[in-house]
């Protein structure tokens, strides 16, 4: 039987589910609702000079990616087996749509982080 | 001639005929969601690129009661996606080592909840702990 | 000839209903429902209860059964929609709401709840389900020895009795029944894991396609309904892990992904 070539998808979707399932809630807890609220975070935590300083340096910048591209890697990989199980065929043209949605975030987020500067 | 006519009965609507399968369902949609906050913070690093003013915009529709709301909805399917990948995750290790002692399932899932409790925490004393 | 032959119960009994998914191809277009009341007491199966029916109801119902006592595998139904051996389920604990049989699911249905498992036979035949010598072995040479650590590796996957309740609980099977499914894959791993068995390069061949455990989506229900705790769900997961690694390993260090295999069959010192 022909190989597949899957482990490439699964490894991403094993790596940003661990990733997601590790830091995830604190991060929407932080963005989402702690710093909006000023709930035991200042409401500054994320301010423009500390956010840009952040994104400049080259271990915020691959942590920013690495959470972007990861968390998007996983949720296609899912989503595409998943329209399969709820009987949409998931067929070549899902599976361009799917992984190229993350191909094209993946590249999105490198190139603006890129454009941010150092 | 045979009298045999095999009948192969339809998969329509078979998620919603057991809880089990109405949980594996929920624990992949947390998929959908969690693209969703990649791009939510996907769109922040692009204002951010864009300069302060549009960058402020970004953290105002932040503070709005929508968005707040709906990432309490998100904090709620994460933590969903945490506990479920962990309970999933010792069904792709060995459980057998190779002297023949067992890994129990749950030793793993538990370290691995922990791992991440300790993960949030350590993260939230760093930036409490972050100079203004 | 006997005229009527009556139940050999003495002592009062309740009845249960029992329906069952009833279809003969030669009268049926499609399969329909036939409720039964059935006399019964609290040590009888769901299988005795299919057996009362077509010995004292109705002689045309149809169904697989042979040991009773959960070790052939043969008596395999959907009992309140969840796949389980009849003879290692009680009619008591239906009881006083019924119960509705129906024949294993994600099988073509041959004959009320006689399934067709053609593909399962020849799935498992595939994996080359027998010891394959690593080198040829004279009698004299005696028995192989394994260490308790080396019959651990694969005790628990050598518990399959054939039943096919994990194809039945599994949703990726019934909808692609191209997918080797979680019973021969977790026999392939058997075999595999045997430190006496030399095909594994052999076998991974089926594990690496997407037929093999790329077919699974890890809804771990076939762990649930195994009767016999072979937990198959582990056997395709973790082979998805070393056929990942294999993939990217492979033109690199092949030799050590190859020993890595051999150090675990032979056991830690």
């Amino acid at each position: 039987m022909k190989r597949s070539n899957a482990p490439i998808f699964w490894s991403m979707f094993g790596a940003g589910g661990m990733l997601s399932a590790l830091i995830g809630p604190l991060l929407v807890f932080v963005t989402g609702i702690a710093v909006p609220l000023g709930l035991l975070l200042p409401p500054d935590t994320m301010n423009y000079a500390r956010m840009l300083g952040f994104a400049q340096n080259w271990l915020g910048k691959a942590f920013l990616f690495a959470v972007i591209a990861l968390f998007m890697w996983h949720g296609v990989h899912r989503i595409f087996h998943s329209l399969h199980d709820i009987g949409i065929p998931a067929g070549t043209l899902a599976k361009l749509a799917c992984y190229g949605f993350a191909l094209a975030g993946t590249l999105a987020a490198g190139y603006v982080l890129i454009a941010i500067g150092f | 001639m045979s009298a045999r006519r095999p009948y192969v009965r339809s998969m329509d609507g078979w998620w919603r005929r057991d809880p089990f399968f109405v949980r594996y369902m929920a624990r992949e949609a947390t998929a959908v969601f969690v693209v969703a906050y990649a791009l939510v913070l996907l769109v922040g690093v692009l204002r951010l690129s864009q300069g302060e003013a549009a960058f402020n915009a970004w953290l105002a529709a932040l503070r709005s009661p929508l968005s707040v709301a709906f990432h309490v909805f998100l904090l709620a399917i994460f933590v969903y996606h945490t506990w479920s990948w962990f309970r999933i995750m010792p069904k792709t290790m060995p459980l057998i080592l190779p002297d023949g002692r067992r890994l129990k399932p749950g030793l793993i899932t538990g370290a691995g909840l922990a791992a991440a409790a300790l993960l949030c925490l350590a993260g939230f004393a760093v930036l409490m702990g972050v100079k203004p | 000839m006997q005229t009527e032959r009556q139940p050999p119960m003495t002592e009062p009994v309740k009845t249960i209903r029992i329906e069952v998914l009833r279809y003969r191809p030669e009268q049926d277009s499609e399969p329909v429902v036939q409720a039964y009341e059935v006399p019964f007491t609290d040590d009888m199966s769901v299988l005795q209860g299919v057996q009362y029916i077509k010995d004292y109801l109705d002689g045309t119902l149809s169904f697989r059964w042979s040991c009773r006592m959960a070790i052939c595998g043969s008596c395999g139904m959907m009992i309140g929609g969840v796949p389980k051996l009849s003879c290692q389920t009680f009619l008591r604990d239906y009881y006083p709401a019924g119960l509705r049989i129906d024949p294993l699911a994600h099988f073509p249905i041959e004959r009320d709840l006689v399934v067709n498992v053609e593909d399962f036979i020849r799935k498992l035949e595939g994996i080359k389900p027998y010891i394959v010598p690593k080198e040829p072995r004279t009698l004299e040479q005696g028995e192989y020895l394994q260490t308790p650590g080396q019959l651990e590796q694969f005790l628990q996957f050598s518990g399959c009795i054939n039943c096919t309740l994990c194809y039945s609980a599994c949703p990726q099977y019934g909808l692609d029944s191209k997918f080797m499914g979680p019973g021969v894959l977790a026999l392939l791993h058997r075999y595999n894991a045997d430190s006496r068995d030399g095909a594994s390069a052999e076998r991974m061949q089926l594990v690496h396609a997407e037929e093999g455990v790329w077919g699974c989506t890890a809804v771990g229900y076939c762990s649930e309904v195994c009767p016999k705790g072979v937990d198959p769900a582990n056997a395709v997961n973790q082979n998805k892990t070393a056929s990942a690694m294999d993939y990217f390993l492979r033109f690199v260090t092949p030799k050590a992904v190859a020993n890595k295999g051999a150090a675990n069959k032979a056991g830690a010192k």
